[in-house]
Order: C-alpha cells, then structure tokens, then sequence
C-alpha cells in the first residue's frame, strides 16, 4: 500500500471480505440443496406442468422447498397465479 | 490395521500432489511405513514430484488387472526409508479403476502398511470418488480463493455422503482443512481470504496453512518433495501439518507478514 492509498475513500469493503460473503451465502444455499431428495427436481417440474394444463405460469412461479425437522418434512409449495383480466 | 488418508479438493492446481508427496514423506519420516497411491488415472504426476518417473515400470491399474504383483509395481524411495509409491496408469480408459479392484489392492497394502495416502484426481467423477471410498480420514487442500473454497465444501458434502464409512452409517470420515499457497500480505491487504475466513465457511478442523513459497516450485522442479527443504517455510509448514495429524500440537507460523522497510512501504513496493 503506497501513500496516496491512505487517501483514498475507507467505506469500500475489501474484496476479500465480498469473497467471503458471496461464499458463506452460496456454499449455504448448496448445502441446503445437498440433503434434499433427488427426486424434487422432476416433482417440481411435474407439479408445474399439472398447473399449467389450467393456468399459464412460468416456471419461477412456482417455489418449492422441503423444511426438515426433528421429526417431519414440510413440502411448501408456493404459486403465484398470474392477475385475473 | 492402515489407516487410509485421502488428499483432495474438488478444484485442480491447488496443491493435492505436492501435498500428498509432501505428507507421505513426512509420515515416513517419522518412520511410520507409508504408501503413496496416485489415482489420477490417465495424467499421473506423483511420479515426478516424486523424482521417481524413469522408474516406473507397472502401475496401479496393472496391479488391479492382476498383469502385475503389487511388489513388482511399488518403487522404493530412494531418498526416505519406509516410503513406497504406487504409480497411476496412463491409459485413457476411464473405467479402469473398479471398486473390488480398489479394495482388493487397498486391503493388500493394508497388510503391510501403517499409512495408505491417496492422491486424489481434480474433479467429482469417478477416479475422485474411489480415491475417497475407503479413506478413514481425509485431507481436503484448499486455496484461499473463492471456486477453491466452494468446491471444498463439495467435496466435503461427497466425503459425507458417497464414502464407504457413510454408506455403511459406520463413524464419518475424520475432516482436516489444509490451507495451501496462501499470501499472509495480500491478506493483511484484504486481499485475499484470511484461514479464518475459510475456517468460517468450511467449518472443519485445520491441520496447517502453508505459505506461497518459490521452494515449491524449485522442489517439484528437481522431484524432491518440499518437506524435505528444512530451510523453506513451505517445508516446515507441512512438517507442523505432519506433526498435528499425527496428534502433536504445534502453533501456526509463517502467518505473519514479514516487515518491509519504511521507504518501500511509502513507495508501495
């Protein structure tokens, strides 16, 4: 670091604490991912194909997530419909 | 009993085969009979950051295809008493590496050995997963750099999960965090991932940090491994890493920056 680096503005974050924020957030998001079954991929594709024979939605109208606790599984499923006209 | 020790990382080039030719030797030298398996079928490189290349004469997969003994495909050091190595095959058939194949030379080696190191192939495909299979404890070599870091974690989730000790729900893989080419400057700068940033994200035991060092490259370039230059802090760093997987308590070093002088630091040098 030389001497007009002192001068320079101190409120942006180092790249090394960004790398470790985009890190702890996607190795989070992944290992969520690593426990959950393999089949939930197709269910959910599955599950928006059966909407959509009715309603016309995209796929990221349709969230799906699996929650496990002690002693159950919740099966959350999310659509957004599109606004009636 | 051999206790089988895997060295991998998901990401290439980040220092698995100079590590393993690294902590091998260190085992051996502590006079504990130790072999070093290079997996990586089809791009064998422990052969020549072992300096042993022009001795190579059967190797792991003729060993598995019964065409040779695994005596005949051993090579002794030269340099370290009890270390054997255990070259990879060169041939392109991905499929040469089977489970009962393994497992037969693994149990073999077992007989014979204290220390079974496994140099694990870059990657999540097959050779990276039997190199992993059997390991009772594994050493998972990391840059601080972020796709380093992330594919750690990986490899991580594949030890916890596709090993033999995981699938038969036996004690899990016991997980050490090797911390390699790493830059205490650029990371006083803010530069570069701190060990405590990626023992935050890791979250996994440290077994050592090793510096950026040009011995390293002056090592694999002669063929000897860096643990065998007493005088560069990459070979004292893998030689504490030695010493605490072998239960010993060492204090990290090498972490600090080391002082410039008050005009190179004006200058930014």
């Amino acid at each position: 670091m030389g001497i007009f680096d002192y001068f320079k503005s101190k409120s942006v974050p180092s790249s090394a604490s960004v790398a470790k924020d985009r890190l702890q957030i996607i190795v989070a998001h992944e290992r969520s991912k690593r426990h959950q079954p393999d089949y939930l991929p197709q269910m959910q594709q599955e599950i928006i194909d059966v909407i959509r024979k009715y309603v016309n939605i995209g796929n990221e109208d349709v969230q799906i997530q699996l929650d496990n606790t002690d002693d159950c599984s919740v099966l959350e499923l999310n659509v957004t419909l599109p606004e009636q006209n | 009993m051999a206790k089988i020790i895997v060295v991998t990382s998901g990401k290439g080039g980040v220092g698995k085969t100079t590590s393993s030719a690294a902590i091998g030797t260190g085992i051996a030298l502590k006079g504990h009979k130790t072999v070093i398996i290079d997996f990586d079928v089809g791009l064998r490189n422990l052969d020549l950051i072992m300096g042993c290349e022009r001795r190579v004469v059967y190797d792991f997969v003729n060993v598995i295809n019964k065409e040779a003994t695994l005596s005949q495909a051993l090579i002794k050091d030269k340099r370290t008493k009890d270390l054997f190595i255990l070259p990879a095959s060169q041939t392109r058939d991905k499929d040469a590496l089977t489970v009962e194949g393994v497992q037969a030379v693994l149990e073999e080696l077992a007989k014979e050995f204290e220390y079974i190191i496994c140099d694990s192939p870059a990657g999540i495909e097959k050779g990276a997963q039997m190199a992993l299979y059997f390991a009772d404890a594994a050493i998972v070599v990391t840059n601080p750099e972020v796709s380093s870091v992330r594919d750690s974690d990986r490899i991580l989730g594949i030890l916890q999960s596709k090993s033999r000790r995981a699938e038969e729900g036996r004690e899990p893989i016991e997980e050490h965090l090797l911390l390699t080419r790493y830059h205490p400057g650029r990371v006083a700068l803010g530069e570069m991932l701190s060990v405590s940033d990626v023992e935050d994200i890791l979250a996994i035991p440290l077994l050592g940090v090793i510096p950026e060092s040009e011995a390293v490259l002056k090592a694999s370039n002669q063929g000897t491994p860096v643990i065998l230059d007493t005088e560069s802090e990459a070979g004292l760093a893998y030689m504490d890493a030695v010493d605490r997987l072998m239960g010993e308590e060492r204090p990290l070093r090498f972490l600090e920056v080391q002082k410039k002088g008050f005009i190179k630091r004006l200058l930014g040098g």
